[in-house]
């Protein structure tokens, strides 16, 4: 590990302005804001990255979940994922998220993740994580060996020729289907962005990830008040039981009304190079009634662009049994 | 398992192989402080005047910070380099060597110990981050003569074969007690998928944890 100078940020305004004379806000960061570090300091132990400054914000405080007077919900940045989870508001309006929480790594980790930091968890695409492979989204222009390598947990979603690696965040995936939007405080003043754009596509520039620049600190995350009538849920399909990546996933939120499907959001994991919000999915579902034959349309629209790699092809069924079975699940008895 | 690591000082002590008063421990850390400062300059020949104390690794001032660190309710004022992880800094500086390396990537548990009572992996927590919080290991959460009831529960339910997990198994253990968890197996397993087992232990280790749940005299 390259040694770094450690800073801890005792107000947003100083941590800001420190990680504001960084180049970029992307990968290869000179200055990084550090949180739970439960990436960045693994990452950091590959020499993948290697940020002369490390600024802590652990201490600022943005630790807060509370209900908003529109009964939405405000999430700061360094709430731990484990209270996240188990707060009583989440549970009570936000199943998917927080079954997604739950379903994503060990106890010890939710423990450490924080909110902002799992919006910018980093692939596990092996080749990104070995400094001596090709890898165009640690060093740009240096090819894919993914394309073509041991490709089977990556991306069928949203590819490039230039990078295939999947995000594998599921509290990303829920965030989507709940329309979640990212606060952002920078140089220039505050901003809010709905996750939709925030997680950006590959194309040809894989080291970008997000629309973040030098200076950005994600203060919170804010949810739409719960759809009337709707029910949410998450499901994860994997190689283990547990403690692993998804595979495919899926949340759903659906309003089922006399039978029908009066309203729709839907995301899949493990199977896109962002977390893969599908409104041809949702356009699909919407005005159906809720029937499997629907859910199975629904599914082939969301996987109707996949393009599968040479040891992927299978997440393409999966990914769609996955949603067609998180769909029965949440429309069961509606 | 501190209780382990004491047998491992005991049976050392009796080693008539052992270099002066070494056990294994204080050998192979002199081995691997002999290591660090023969490629780094000066080599000291007379091997047991080493202190692994004095020689704690990247020891030059101008690489290292001042922490204050909480460790088992004791204040402990350092020096490290801030690249020092918790579990290297409870390991190499202050000696606490119930905490495991396993993989370093957060990924096996092995390092697991408690800040501020929630279980984290100290593999992945810088030290210089955690000054001012209450960091517990398992030397901090019971001792040989007295065994918090997950520690007497996994030797009444013979959870673990090498124990090279075991210390990580205990401290999230410990910390699962208080955390939202179903009454099943399955709640169990799920809840401890974050420690990892190579020898395969895993059902002794949820019946230990069970038991202590139940409250009931573990049954094998």
């Amino acid at each position: 590990m390259k040694t770094f100078a450690l800073t801890r940020a005792t107000d947003s305004a100083q941590a800001i302005a420190t990680a504001a004379k960084a180049k970029t806000a992307q990968q290869g960061a000179e200055i990084r804001f550090i949180g739970g570090g439960t990436t960045l300091i693994d990452l950091m132990k590959l020499n993948v990255e290697q940020p002369q400054t490390l600024v802590d914000i652990n201490r600022l405080p943005l630790d807060k979940i509370e209900a908003l007077p529109d009964g939405g919900l405000t999430i700061g940045a360094v709430a731990r994922n484990s209270d996240l989870a188990y707060h009583p508001l989440v549970r009570k309006n936000y199943a998917v998220l927080s079954e997604a929480i739950l379903s994503g790594a060990s106890a010890q980790l939710r423990n450490m993740a924080t909110t902002g930091g799992n919006l910018l968890q980093r692939t596990r695409c092996m080749y990104f994580r070995a400094t001596d492979m090709p890898c165009n989204k640690r060093e740009p222009g240096t090819g894919c060996a993914a394309i073509n390598g041991a490709n089977r947990t990556l991306a069928i979603l949203g590819t490039s020729e230039h990078c295939i690696a999947t995000n594998p965040s599921d509290m990303n995936v829920a965030m989507a289907a709940l329309e979640a939007t990212i606060h952002v405080r920078g140089t220039k003043g505050e901003r809010s962005i709905p996750i939709a754009d925030f997680h950006v596509l590959p194309g040809n520039t894989p080291h970008r990830e997000t629309v973040l620049e030098p200076g950005d600190l994600i203060t919170h995350v804010t949810l739409p008040p719960p759809a009337p009538g709707s029910r949410s849920l998450y499901l994860k399909l994997r190689d283990r039981a547990s403690y692993e990546f998804a595979l495919a996933s899926a949340a759903v939120v659906v309003t089922v009304a006399n039978g029908k499907v009066t309203r729709a959001r839907i995301a899949l994991g493990g199977v896109g190079t962002k977390p893969w919000r599908s409104t041809e999915a949702e356009g699909e579902l919407t005005g159906q009634a809720a029937t499997e034959a629907a859910f199975r349309k629904a599914a082939e629209a969301a996987l109707r662009g996949a393009k599968p790699q040479s040891e992927n092809g299978f997440k393409v069924e999966l990914a769609k049994r996955c949603l067609v079975h998180a769909l029965k699940l949440a429309t069961q008895n509606a | 398992m501190s209780d382990q690591d004491a047998n491992d000082e005991r049976v050392q002590e009796g080693n008539p192989l052992e270099f002066g008063r070494s056990t294994r421990r204080t050998f192979l850390s002199r081995l691997g402080t002999a290591g660090l400062l023969a490629t780094a300059g000066p080599v000291t020949t007379a091997f047991g005047q080493l202190s692994v104390k004095e020689q704690a690794p990247s020891s030059n001032s101008k690489d290292t910070i001042p922490v204050t660190l909480r460790v088992n309710g004791k204040k402990h004022d350092l020096r490290i380099d801030p690249r020092t992880t918790l579990l290297d800094c409870l390991r190499e500086h202050l000696h606490l060597t119930g905490s495991k390396k396993g993989c370093d990537h957060g990924q096996c548990g092995a390092c697991t110990v408690h800040i501020n009572g929630r279980r984290v992996n100290s593999c992945l927590c810088f030290a210089a981050m955690h000054e001012g919080e209450e960091i517990t290991t398992l030397e901090g959460i019971g001792q040989p003569e007295n065994l918090h009831p997950v520690q007497a529960a996994f030797v009444a339910c013979d959870a673990y074969q090498c124990g090279y997990c075991t210390s990580g198994q205990i401290m999230s253990a410990v910390a699962l007690l208080k955390e939202p968890c179903g009454p099943e197996d399955g709640d169990v397993k799920e809840l401890m998928s974050g420690n990892i087992c190579r020898c395969g232990a895993y059902p002794n280790i949820v019946a230990a944890i069970q038991s202590v749940r139940q409250n009931a005299k573990p049954t094998r």
